[in-house]
Formats: C-alpha cells, sequence, structure tokens
C-alpha cells in the first residue's frame, strides 16, 4: 500500500521519517505548484482556507501517482481544521478516486481506537515500535527545524548572494531519494555542515524579523512565497514562531500528555487577547510581545483568507504593535495572492524597519516609543 | 437611578435575549438594546472591524458603536462553549477582546466567560460574577437565573412551534399556520431572523404562501439524536444543529426544497455548507445557496428566491445558483 500525506513545509521529512521506519512504502506528493493550487481550488467549497486546497490538490497529485492511503491529522475544534478531513474526504469520492483515509487524532481517552487507524496503515506493527518510530521522527523533525533555522541565520550575512537557498534546494532533492529515520538525520547532519560554513560578511548588522500567524501559511513556502528567503535576501534574519517541531511537540505529544503549558502565552498576550481562540490566534498575539522582548525590529503576521482564529489576532494586534512599539504587517494570503505586490509590500516593511532602526542608533530609544 | 445595561441586538440575541432580559431586570438594572440592524449600522461596523471579518461580526461592532453611549455597561459575553464538547466558533472565544481592541470609549464591559466545553462549573461562576455587579445577595443572584432559565425555556418551546424568535420574544406563534407547503431555511440565527441581514426572507416566503422551517423550529432532542450518527461528531453547536436539520427535513418532513442563509467570510459556514449541499444534492432535493454580504442589493435576492420558489412550484429546471 502506497501512503501519502498533504505538504506542508519541511513536515513530509518527520513523515516519511516515521512511515519508513514502520516499514511503509511512502509517497510524498509533488511539491505545491500552481497545479496543485488549481486543482485544490476547483474542486474545495469557495471560502474554504487555502490549506484546505493545497491539501486537495495534493491528493489528486498523490492519487494520480498511484498512491492509496492518505494520512492527515484531525482535531476536535473550534477552528476549521478539525473537520478538514471530512470535507476532504467527501470531495474526493464524489470525484470518483478510491482511495482510503486514515485520520489521526488525538486519542480522546480511546487509545485502543488510535492504535487501530495505525495498524491500518502499517499493517499491525507493535505498539511500541510505533511509539519508537515516533520519537525518532520527532527527533527528526527538530533536527530539521534547526537546519532550517541555521538558513534563516546565514542567509542575511553570506557573501555571495543564494548559495544557502541553492544547498537547501539541493538538500530537498536529496531528501526524496533518503529512506527512515537514520538516513534523514545524517543528510540533515550534513548539510548543517555545509551550510554552517558558508561564507559570511563577518559583522554585519542585520534586522531581526518575526513570523507569526497560522501554522500553514508560516511553514509552506509555496503559499508565503517563501518568504524566509525573500526577507533573507533582503538583509534580514527570520525566525518563525511557529515550526513542524513545535506542532508536533505541542500538539501531539504534550497535548496527549496533558504536559502542555501555556501559561507563558497567556502572560504574554494578557490583556490584548485573553481566552484560547483555537488555531495559533492566542501565540500569534503572544508572540509578538515575546519577539519584542528579545529585541527584534519587526513582526510579520501571515494569515489565509478567511482564518478564524487570526482574524481575532488580526483585530487586536495594532493595539499590541503600538503599545509594545513594534511594527507589526499583517499579510493575508489567498489563491490571488501575486508575487509582485507582495514583494513590494516585503521591501516597504523592510525599509521602515531599518528606517526605524537607524534612528533608534541615532536618538535613543525615547523618540520612538510615541509616548 | 437603575444601572443600565446593553444588549446588541446581533449574534447570539436569537438564541438568548430572553434570558439575559430577565435576568438583569430581577437585579433591578435597566436592559437597553441596539436598534434594528439598518444601514448605519452595516457601515459602522464595516469601518471599525477588521477588513476579513465575517458579516455578523461586522454587524455586531456596528450595535455596540450604536449603543455605547446610551449605556452603564455593555453585555459582551465570552462564549466559549455552551455544550459539551462543542464550541461555537473562534471569533467567538474571543470577541470581548475584538470589541475591546476595535471600538474607542467603552462602558464598562461585562465580559463573562461562558465554557461548558468540559464542564458546568464556569456557567455558576459567570452567573455569580455577573450579578455581583449589582448586588451583594446570593439567593436573589440564584432566584434571577432560575427564573431567567423558565423564560428561555419557553421561548424556545414557542420556537419549536414555529414561531421565529421574534415572534416567540412577543409570545406569538400565530404565523406559524397553515401553508401550502414546506420549505427549510437554514442557517446561523443571526442571519436568518435579522430582517435587515436576511432581506425578510421569512415573511416573503410566507407571503408565498410557503411554511417555513429553520433548524430552531425543530425539537432540539431530535437534532441532537441525528447528530450523534454523523461521521465524526461535529464540534460546532451551530453547525451541528444546521447539519442535523438538513437531514431531518429531508427525511421526515419532506420539505419541498432548502435553503442555506450563508454570510460571507463564515469560515464555518464555507465547510458546513458544502457538507450539507453535497447531501442534500444526492437526495435530488432542491438546494439553494444564499451567500448575503455587505454588498448584497435586495433585488438580487428577491430574484432568486422567486426564481427558486417557481422552480418548486412548476417543477421546472430553472437552476437557482
Ligand atoms: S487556522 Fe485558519 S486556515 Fe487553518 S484551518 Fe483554522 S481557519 Fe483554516
Ligand atoms: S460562525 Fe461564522 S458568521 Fe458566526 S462569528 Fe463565526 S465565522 Fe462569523
Amino acid at each position: 500500500m502506497l501512503v501519502t500525506f498533504p505538504h506542508m513545509g519541511n513536515a513530509y521529512i518527520a513523515m516519511k521519517s516515521v512511515l519508513e521506519d514502520l516499514g511503509v512504502e511512502v509517497l510524498v506528493p509533488p511539491p505545491c505548484t500552481k497545479r496543485t493550487l488549481e486543482l485544490g481550488t476547483k474542486y474545495s467549497p469557495e471560502l474554504a482556507c487555502l490549506p484546505l486546497k493545497l491539501n486537495i490538490g495534493n491528493y489528486i497529485e498523490a492519487i494520480e501517482r498511484g498512491a492509496e492511503v492518505i494520512v492527515m491529522a484531525g482535531g476536535c475544534g473550534p477552528c476549521r481544521f478539525g473537520y478538514y478531513a471530512e470535507v476532504q474526504r467527501e470531495i474526493l469520492q464524489d470525484l470518483g478516486y478510491s482511495f482510503k483515509m486514515v485520520v489521526l487524532e488525538r486519542p480522546q481517552g480511546n487509545v485502543r481506537d488510535f492504535v487501530k487507524k495505525i495498524a491500518i496503515i502499517t499493517g499491525g506493527k507493535t505498539v511500541f515500535r510505533v511509539l519508537a518510530s515516533i520519537k525518532r521522527a520527532t527527533r527528526v523533525a527538530v533536527l530539521m527545524d534547526e537546519l532550517e533555522r541555521l538558513c534563516w541565520q546565514i542567509r542575511p550575512r553570506e557573501k555571495s548572494g543564494g548559495t544557502v537557498s541553492r544547498l537547501m534546494r539541493e538538500f530537498h532533492s536529496q531528501a526524496l531519494n533518503t529512506r527512515g529515520s537514520v538516513g534523514l538525520a545524517a543528510l540533515i547532519g550534513e548539510y548543517k555542515d555545509r551550510i554552517s560554513r558558508v561564507e559570511t560578511k563577518g559583522n554585519k548588522e542585520v534586522l531581526g524579523i518575526g513570523i507569526v500567524g497560522e501554522i500553514y501559511t508560516v511553514i509552506e513556502p509555496f503559499v508565503n512565497v517563501s518568504i524566509a528567503e525573500k526577507l533573507g535576501d533582503l538583509g534580514a534574519e527570520v525566525d518563525k514562531s511557529i515550526t513542524v517541531s513545535y506542532w508536533v511537540i505541542n500538539h501531539l505529544i504534550k497535548e496527549a500528555l496533558h504536559l502542555h503549558n501555556k501559561n507563558e502565552l497567556q502572560e504574554a498576550s494578557y490583556p490584548y487577547l485573553r481566552s484560547f481562540v483555537g488555531g495559533h490566534g492566542q501565540e500569534s498575539v503572544a508572540n509578538t510581545v515575546l519577539y519584542k522582548r528579545r529585541g527584534y525590529d519587526g513582526v510579520i503576521h501571515l494569515l489565509p483568507f478567511t482564518c478564524m482564529p487570526e482574524i481575532v489576532a488580526r483585530s487586536v494586534l495594532p493595539e499590541v504593535s503600538h503599545r509594545y512599539g513594534i511594527p507589526v504587517m499583517t499579510l493575508v494570503l489567498d489563491e490571488m495572492t501575486g508575487e509582485a505586490g507582495y514583494m513590494t509590500r516585503l521591501e516597504a516593511f523592510v525599509d521602515l524597519i531599518r528606517r526605524k532602526k537607524e534612528m533608534k542608533g541615532l536618538y535613543g530609544e525615547r523618540i520612538l516609543s510615541g509616548d | 437611578m437603575k444601572p443600565r445595561v446593553g444588549i446588541p441586538r446581533a449574534l447570539l440575541y436569537y438564541n438568548y435575549f430572553p434570558l439575559w432580559e430577565v435576568f438583569f431586570k430581577e437585579l433591578g438594572a435597566e436592559v437597553v438594546l441596539s436598534g434594528l440592524t439598518n444601514k448605519k449600522i452595516l457601515d459602522d461596523g464595516v469601518n471599525c472591524c477588521v477588513d476579513d471579518a465575517c458579516l455578523p461580526m461586522k454587524v455586531f461592532h456596528g450595535h455596540i458603536i450604536e449603543l455605547k453611549d446610551r449605556v452603564d455597561y455593555l453585555f459582551v459575553p465570552r462564549l466559549i462553549s455552551v455544550e459539551r464538547n462543542e464550541y461555537i466558533c473562534p471569533k467567538f472565544c474571543g470577541l470581548p477582546d475584538m470589541v475591546l481592541n476595535s471600538v474607542k470609549d467603552l462602558p464598562t464591559v461585562i465580559d463573562c466567560t461562558i465554557n461548558l466545553r468540559n464542564s458546568s462549573s464556569s456557567l455558576r461562576r459567570a452567573v455569580l460574577d455577573v450579578g455581583r455587579l449589582f448586588t451583594g445577595d446570593y439567593r436573589r443572584i440564584y432566584t434571577a437565573y432560575r427564573k431567567a432559565v423558565l423564560c428561555l425555556e419557553s421561548f424556545e418551546g414557542l420556537m419549536e412551534k414555529g414561531a421565529t424568535p421574534l415572534e416567540a420574544m412577543k409570545g406569538d406563534y400565530s404565523k406559524a399556520g397553515e401553508y401550502h407547503y414546506s420549505i427549510g431555511l437554514i442557517g446561523h440565527p443571526y442571519n436568518i431572523y435579522d430582517n435587515y441581514m436576511s432581506m425578510r426572507i421569512i415573511d416573503k416566503l410566507r407571503d408565498r404562501g410557503v411554511n417555513v422551517i429553520t433548524q430552531d423550529m425543530i425539537c432540539s432532542n431530535e437534532l441532537d439524536r441525528i447528530a450523534r450518527d454523523f461521521s465524526k461528531p461535529m464540534f460546532w453547536s451551530f453547525g451541528k444543529s444546521i447539519m442535523a436539520a438538513s437531514r431531518y427535513l429531508i427525511d421526515k418532513r419532506h420539505v419541498k426544497g432548502i435553503i442555506y442563509l450563508v454570510a460571507f467570510g463564515c469560515g464555518l459556514d464555507a465547510l458546513v455548507g458544502d457538507l450539507v449541499e453535497r447531501r442534500i444534492r444526492k437526495k435530488g432535493i432542491p438546494f439553494c445557496l444564499l451567500t448575503i454580504d455587505e454588498h448584497t442589493g435586495e433585488a438580487g435576492i428577491d430574484t432568486r428566491l422567486e426564481a427558486f420558489i417557481d422552480m418548486l412550484e412548476w417543477g421546472g429546471t430553472a437552476k437557482c445558483w
């Protein structure tokens, strides 16, 4: 049985790792392209959120290449993600595709159900083996995010532009042909090595930009038009508040074990957003504050058009930005996001915070605080 | 002077107003409602609410603006969950925060949190917290609350007899009478019962001799029973009743057609609407999805309604898109 799953940035690395360690044949869907989006847009409800549409595109392109089983994560609200799989299954069935969909949800008291679902994919491996593979894949996800973080640091400082991005393209094409956690971890290690040896302009001053928002738009370069790369090329070191390993550790593992510690989030988002609103809405507000505390120069807030939790975040962010004196730019992404207009906005934002930083250098902090 | 508590005539007003009204009145407050939704309220809401919010949220903000200078308190509860394992919508979880950060110069906002998702204890706390603003007498608070709940129950009873919320608030269900045939009208209560937003859709259908059945006119136990058969539990309370109602209307009431009124920008309607539509179409029942946004003209809606009704009555193939 050929198993596939939807794309979300580098998440495919962790998925490959866990499934291949369990001896499953994996088909990674082709990377998101215009065609993926077109397929998704054509067959999904018009006002569904963008990730749902791209998932549909991924599934179709994977089924075309022979995938038989789709693995998808589930949820229990309040945002739409929890009902994605239901809608997606109906769409694909009505299109006449034959496939099996396995929805992995945080076991709500019913662990046996969860194990049964895993057994559909793996053909009955022991629970112990499944858990061990999940553990190794989590490790791979952490390593992968470290590699990305390294890229964000080196890119604005590299001597000859484009080196890091070229190496990363090379990495991804090799990752597709590398099997299992051991191979993937080694490959990541190798590229970490190579990228850390990329020549940099020693002590070049760079801007710091934090990226917050809805997880898919933050992580998937196709929808955010490679924002990390673009900002890096514009001389800014980015940091993303949400990454694949963060998601795996906080949502899958800690919540299943009831360990999730939300105190820091609540403290930082208070009093602007005082409640959990689903998705990562509260994180977006909290992380904007935390980026300011950590000395970043600006924050970019990404969300797909009509995203429910992030609209709540968006409505309080102007106040947060004002009170904390940190520039925040919101980018709403949809099918129409054109690269040209998008680039102009990024450049304008980088210019703005660069000028702001220079002024700060000249006149000290007070003049900017606006009080 | 009695303290004045302002309640916006929007969002859950259509579900809970009788409860809120009695509760505050019993505590000795004066209840002040915002006016009926109109162009000014809509425009004010559109201007102050965040850009891509759904239409009902914008309307709610408009009502807040209309009301805020006439009252001592504004009642904007944070309704995270009103039923076990369910939510209303992410935007309801953050409603008071959205209002506080978008509208300037507000009076005291009563933003108690109701979250019955895991336990019912938050309700008790909310009732007490709100009550304490008006009296130190706990017995009085409880009595007020009990009276309010009774009122809500009789209100819901009238709706199950076929009254709209506005009729039920007046104790009148006379319009739920004799009609030629029935059609189902589903959607969020704050869309279908707000006459400005829905362009009086219920009256228009009734004027054509059509009996209108909304999800609120169906016994809620019946809906819960149907919802237990969903392939995955529906975690949005309104989504659940909308989906269950569409099944009930087809299987039990044999309606001639179903209209789903959707607000532009509603994340929930986008998915629930798709699931409902697929199922209804497979059953061969005529279906009409009407989307309302801030620019919807009444004429456009009327034309589509007419076309839909003509199709139902003449069995034609007129397309309602
Ligand atoms: S977080 Fe936003 S984009 Fe993601 S599923 Fe929820 S509503 Fe859709
Ligand atoms: S349920 Fe829909 S219409 Fe209601 S607040 Fe949420 S998104 Fe808006």
